[in-house]
């Protein structure tokens, strides 16, 4: 039988695991909505304004999916940690309700730009939609925030007596953990990053079949740019969050690279199978010294493994570090991808007419999301066994109530059931887009001044 | 001194939040569950038109609506942790029941609005649409009415006493219902003055006029189990001047409200019915004093005042950008009928006066 500690976890994460893919999508999709909207604005081309509709009906779906599931964690928070809830409230409360101005405003300005074509003058709905897209990403910034606090805990004492209380609190000095800033630009290139490449490759499917549709070149070259400048950028935001964590949080960079032992020159080891018995990594390619270049920019230096600490304070070193990798593949494979479109266009001026191109984009496009979770799971999974690092564990915060093998399941179910009706409904939305459509806007416009 | 008005400042806006949820996202509640008597062809012809109606109402503003109940929870959380912790603990199956019916309605109602081309899947959305518009505020009521009923301080030896009990009481049920039908009653009031269309506006006329008697109906039981199933709150409406006071206030508005829909006065009615429902709000927060929560205190709930000062400071600025952005909102979907019709009640009611 499930403990009730690992129900509460898998509850935990199965409802950021499914919250995560919707918000990415709520930071993304606005800021491409509101592009094809400004290109329709900008050059009068009638189909970008077609995209922009079709963008945001497809971003209406998700956006409510992702408000309601954003609810359930809201209150998950207190269903399934309240201990920690009580702890922390008062250090980190403050990111959530600055993140709850941030949603509202979302939501206001979503719901005048989807409802609102007629009813406000263009200039006006587009500033709606960079609204929802600033917003959208503002949220990220809060919440991923107080994540970061979690990892890196700051803005406070502990009192003396045990176990012990937060005295002395300051939640703005919470706010400046040293995880936050690269956690949240690692978090926000992501979702731009994972959303992007995601759309792209499926109107690069569309092209390859249907090549001269200018609705899917232009939603192609749109995603593109949004999914492969930060795909892109994105390595380096996740090299200086290794080095913070590094630095911060040794033991879960141990889980991360699957170091058992304290090493100088400690190599790099790609894949393998963690043995938690033999205290080893089986099977796996070592690149000597690697590790430690990585980190220190010199082959001989030590890197702290988790031997380190006692085997009680260990984070579960399998999934922890294939989450590590798969992430890492993942985003190394985007930045290629993306790479690639980029010196091709730099070259030709032209995206669509390579299709190795476009196939490469086809099968990175589920990649991004696949990082997204993975890197979710090294977060939080390498920090266990504490809630918040060094400071409180995950066994303290559970809530009393027995029993919660049954929300699991209940929730589990019903997000499974949401999960399937949104993918249905998305494919059909989507394999209803527009057919051939040719590029002949400009002589049309041309014509329309004359007979004006 | 500076510390408890910080607390009691910080208190009143949790309630003030609570109530623009009731008020917006509740009657949002109710439009759904009157979609549940707007079916097909066996209720009357103008079903179609009264769920175009519904759909209309709420699409633009559901979401922005349904934040209220996020900033009750984060201000409650941030500003009173141990408060958040107890409810979230002793109420957990309730709330989750009722976060179900959040999450499924909400999905259905996206749902619903993307299949509008007379789709097979459109009436099943539907009915789930309606059905946790139904079940969704009963399950937020009852978890309302155990924490006005003082029960979440009580022994928690067993699974029952700890989890159950609080909630599974007649109180906090007949909460459940009043809540029920508040919403209902305020959403038929709001959604007369949506359309322009008499036959449409008379239909929600006489659904809003059984709503609202039964919301004064189950007001009644309400306050006869309060005696037993909210004790101290019932002390202390019964047993000062201006306990009594606010429920007559709470009774004539709601009791208006009634009345301006018998005399066609829609905007009155709808003033009236906005007007209950904060007077009911605000006289049981005012009942609970000196309790936030039965039994913490409300002196003894608060975070630092570090915390409450940096969280006022963040409400403040959030208010800046709030309010008129909500009243953008609102000017865009609603804001031209309304004015419309105050100018067309003044005229009607001009020749009679």
């Amino acid at each position: 039988m499930l403990s009730d500690l690992l129900a509460a976890r898998m509850q935990m994460a199965m409802s950021l695991a499914f919250h995560i893919v919707f918000a990415a999508v709520g930071i993304a999709m606005p800021l491409m909505m509101a592009l094809a909207e400004w290109h329709w604005l900008r050059r009068k081309e009638e189909i970008a304004l077609t995209l922009a509709k079709r963008w945001a009906q497809g971003t209406a779906i998700l956006f409510a999916v992702g408000a309601v599931s954003g609810t359930v964690l809201s209150f998950e928070l207190g269903l399934l940690w309240p201990s920690f809830m009580e702890w922390a409230g008062g250090i980190i409360g403050l990111l959530f309700a600055l993140e709850g101005f941030a949603f509202f405003t979302e939501a206001i300005f979503l719901g005048i730009y989807l409802y609102g074509w007629t009813r406000v003058p263009p200039y006006a709905h587009l500033a709606a939609g960079v609204v929802v897209a600033a917003s959208g990403a503002a949220s990220a910034v809060f919440v991923v925030t107080a994540n970061a606090w979690m990892n890196t805990p700051t803005g406070f004492l502990l009192s003396a007596d045990l176990p012990p209380r937060p005295i002395q609190i300051d939640p703005i000095a919470a706010m400046r953990n040293p995880a936050a800033l690269w956690q949240v630009v690692h978090m926000l290139l992501a979702a731009y990053a994972a959303t992007g490449l995601l759309v792209a490759g499926i109107h690069a499917f569309l092209l390859l079949r249907d090549p001269r549709n200018r609705f899917h070149q232009l939603a192609f070259s749109i995603s593109l740019l949004v999914g492969g400048v930060p795909a892109l950028l994105q390595p380096l935001t996740g090299d200086l969050l290794t080095r913070m964590v590094a630095e911060h949080q040794p033991v879960k960079l141990a889980a991360f690279e699957g170091l058992f032992q304290t090493e100088q020159g400690a190599a790099f080891r790609l894949g393998g199978i963690a043995d938690m018995e033999a205290g080893e990594m089986r099977y796996a390619l070592e690149i000597p010294g690697g590790l430690s270049l990585l980190l220190h920019f010199d082959p001989d230096a030590t890197v702290q493994g988790l031997d380190a600490v006692p085997l009680d304070q260990w984070p579960p070193v399998g999934i922890v570090h294939l989450a590590f990798q798969a992430m890492v593949a993942s985003g190394v494979a985007m930045a290629a991808v993306s790479l690639w479109a980029g010196s091709r266009w730099w070259r030709r001026r032209s995206l669509y007419e390579s299709r190795p191109l476009l196939w490469a984009i086809v099968l990175a496009s589920p990649l991004g999301f696949l990082a997204i979770e993975a890197g979710w799971t090294v977060t939080e999974v390498g920090r266990q066994p504490w809630i918040i690092q060094g400071v409180m564990r995950t066994a303290a915060a559970v809530t009393p109530m027995p029993g919660l093998i049954v929300p699991l399941i209940t929730m589990t179910a019903l997000y499974l059931f949401l999960s399937a009706v949104v993918l249905w409904l998305l494919f059909r939305h989507i394999a209803a887009s527009p057919q051939t459509v040719r590029r002949p806007p400009v002589i049309r416009l041309e014509r329309r001044r004359k007979a004006a | 001194m500076t510390a408890l008005s910080l607390e009691f400042l910080l208190a009143a806006i949790v309630l003030v939040s609570l109530i623009f949820y009731a008020l917006t996202g509740g009657a949002d509640y109710g439009a759904g569950v009157w979609t549940l008597f707007a079916r097909g062809a066996s209720s009357n012809s103008w079903g179609p038109a009264q769920r175009r109606l519904i759909g209309d109402a709420i699409g633009p503003i559901w979401e922005a609506n349904h934040v209220w109940l996020i900033l009750v929870v984060v201000v409650l959380f941030t500003a009173f942790p141990p408060v958040f912790s107890l409810i979230t603990t002793r109420l957990h199956i309730p709330l989750t029941l009722a976060l179900i019916g959040v999450v499924l309605r909400g999905a259905t109602f996206a749902f619903r609005s993307y299949h509008v081309p007379k789709q097979a899947a459109y009436p099943g959305w539907e009915t789930i649409f309606a059905l946790t518009s139904l079940f969704t505020p009963l399950w937020l009521g009852v978890s309302l009415g155990a924490i006005a009923s003082g029960a979440l301080g009580s022994e928690a030896d067993t699974f029952y006493a700890g989890f159950m009990r609080p909630w599974l009481a007649p109180f906090p049920f007949a909460v459940g219902l009043l809540a029920l039908a508040l919403f209902a009653f305020l959403a038929a009031v709001y959604l007369i003055l949506d359309t322009k269309e008499p036959p449409l506006q008379e239909i929600f006329r006489r659904r809003a006029l059984p709503a609202g008697w039964t919301a004064v109906g189950l007001g009644v039981i309400v306050f006869m189990l309060a005696k037993r199933g909210a004790p101290h709150i019932y002390a202390n409406l019964t047993g000062t001047a201006w306990g009594w006071g606010l429920l007559a206030l709470t009774a004539l508005l709601i009791l208006g409200a009634i009345g301006a829909l018998w005399r066609r006065r829609y905007v009155a009615a709808r003033l009236a019915s906005a007007g209950s429902v904060t007077a009911l709000l605000g006289t049981w927060a005012l009942a609970q004093l000196p309790y936030l929560v039965e039994p913490i205190l409300l002196a003894d709930a608060a975070a630092p005042p570090l915390t409450l000062r940096w969280l006022l400071a963040a409400l403040a600025l959030g208010a800046v950008i709030l309010f008129p952005s909500l009243y953008y909102l609102f000017l865009i979907f609603k804001g031209r009928t309304i004015l419309q019709d105050v100018a067309a009640e003044e005229r009607r009611a001009k020749p009679r006066g």
